[in-house]
């Protein structure tokens, strides 16, 4: 056991940033802070998935004649997918902060939330 | 909405009842009733009733973070114990390198002609993959031209001040190392992304790669320059007949299989010999369909971000 | 092995350190050195298609977007992130 925790360091490294991403996630007042929580559990799963597919001594799958010792395609690809479809979320929730900070004037979540409440209240005992 | 509400009768599961449905919130629920009762029993008191709610709410803020601590700890805890219990890391015979991998890396180049094992991943097995990631962030930049664009609804004149302000500074004759070093990158930064889309088949790299570094140089050059030289290529017409054009054109060379069936990684399109650049079939098309469109949403998103329109 | 360590252990203090910086700015130029470093380690995990990507998205496009926010919401001048500050 002592010797896996030397060798399947990059495995526990992922699971280290996942959860110091989703504490962020959790934790964090601040929106901006929080999509930059969420960017770090997305490169953490990439992290996780391109170690499992990493073979010792062997090279990236650039194919050339009489070498048959390559790592593993498949996460490469899953990943790559992955990074392009992270940076649209980003750009997309950013839209949103930017949207909510110019209704509310804040970044603050909780600040958000308690305005949204008072304001549904002003709202109800007008209607 | 007023605090004495007549839905007092109804009972705790119908209450919940509605807040799965999202009929109504229950914290709000419950500060009623609480403000209700206060109102009942402490109108004497000095508290007003805000510190009252404010006191209860810190004290649930504390309960929340303690508790997503102590989840986050045993989440953790649990996923390392079995990452220690994991196959070891870099060893060739992992269950996750079976014969997918193997035919992958062994007949990609038969199959397909290109000697890079990735794109011809992604771009060959995979290719309506790669299409919904595409239309992913053709969705994305839809997404942000509606919540961004420049109209009556979304206009604060702090906003607009600001802008004008950055349109004098763009202006004036300072800020000589920004506009020097960008006319000296500029060119090679565009060069190497477009040498990146056009040798994905045969090297690292391909269309998302190569159009983000190509759209990162559009971002440079706008910004010491302005948009006034790049308005005559990148404008509203050009980028949705670029963005259209070349889904559509990726649609169509991939989707026709819809209906013949088939996997169809044989077509009548010559594969030529590997290595060359003229090789790999349909994939150089497909990899400068998605440079263009990974450049133009680029560009795009910067273009919202900062002015509002494109 | 070891500097393949030292990257790793890297990654996790610039994660920590995105967590308890207090101005938005730093912690947003936090997280370039991170996605550098992650390009970094894609390299040493022999994915160099995946390193092209996160050096031209992560380092670049993602913090420019993060940077373009920053300034609409008058923070790279208040630089700091209270919001009553801002």
């Amino acid at each position: 056991m002592i010797k896996l925790i030397t060798t399947n360091y990059f495995e526990m490294t992922a699971i280290i940033l996942f959860g110091i991403g989703f504490m962020n996630i959790l934790l964090q007042d601040n929106l901006i802070k929080k999509f930059i929580g969420l960017n770090i559990m997305d490169t953490a799963i990439y992290l996780y998935l391109v170690s499992y597919g990493y073979i010792s001594n062997r090279t990236a799958p650039i194919i050339r004649e009489g070498n048959w010792q390559y790592v593993n395609p498949v996460p490469s690809g899953l990943v790559l997918t992955g990074i392009v479809v992270s940076v649209s979320m980003t750009a997309f929730s950013l839209a949103l902060v930017q949207r909510l900070y110019k209704r509310y004037g804040t970044l603050s979540f909780d600040e958000v939330i308690k305005k949204l409440r008072s304001g549904e209240a002003q709202n109800g005992s007008e209607s | 909405m007023t605090y004495n509400s007549s839905d007092n009768h109804e009972s705790k599961w119908e209450k919940f009842f509605k807040w799965v449905n999202g009929e109504q919130a229950l914290d709000s629920v419950w500060e009623k009733e609480l403000k209700s009762k206060i109102l009942g029993k402490r109108q004497k008191r000095h508290k007003s009733i805000e510190d009252v709610i404010d006191k209860i709410n810190a004290q649930s803020k504390k309960i929340y973070i303690f508790f997503s601590i102590i989840i986050t700890v045993t989440y953790i805890g649990i996923l390392l114990y079995t990452a220690v219990l994991l196959p070891e890391h870099g060893n060739e015979l992992n269950p996750t390198n079976n014969e997918v991998s193997q035919r992958y890396v062994e007949n990609g180049v038969n199959d397909t002609g290109a000697v890079n094992a990735v794109s011809a991943m992604i771009l060959e097995y995979r290719a309506f993959d790669t299409f919904g990631e595409t239309v992913a962030l053709f969705a994305s930049i839809i997404c942000v031209a509606i919540l961004l664009k420049k109209d009556r609804s979304n206009l604060c004149p702090q906003e607009e001040r600001e802008y004008i302000e950055d349109e004098k500074i763009l202006n004036a004759d300072g800020n000589g190392i920004l506009k020097f070093t960008s006319r000296l990158i500029f060119p090679i930064v565009i060069l190497y992304g477009v040498y990146v889309i056009l040798n994905g088949h045969i090297s690292p790299g391909g269309g998302f790669s190569g159009g983000a570094i190509i759209g990162a140089g559009l971002i440079l050059y706008s910004a010491a320059y302005g948009d006034k030289n790049l308005k005559h290529i990148v404008n509203y017409n050009s980028f949705s007949k670029v963005v259209c054009g070349c889904l559509l054109v990726y649609f169509f060379s991939k989707g026709y299989s819809f209906f013949t069936g088939g996997n169809h990684i044989k077509s009548i399109i010559p594969k030529g010999t590997p290595g060359n650049i003229l090789s790999g079939g349909l994939i150089l098309p497909l990899n400068i369909c998605v440079g263009a469109v990974v450049a133009c949403t680029i560009y795009g998103f910067y273009s919202y971000f900062t002015k509002g329109d494109i | 092995m070891f500097v393949e360590r030292m990257f790793l252990l890297f990654l996790i203090i610039c994660a920590i350190g995105v967590t308890v910086s207090k101005r938005l700015l730093v912690a947003v130029t936090i997280y370039i050195a991170y996605s550098t470093v992650m390009a970094i380690v894609w390299i040493i995990l022999e994915a160099p298609d995946l390193a092209i990507t996160e050096a031209a998205v992560g380092a670049g496009i993602t913090s420019i977007l993060f940077f373009i926010t920053l300034k609409k919401i008058h923070a790279m001048k208040e630089m700091s992130d209270k919001p009553h500050d801002l």
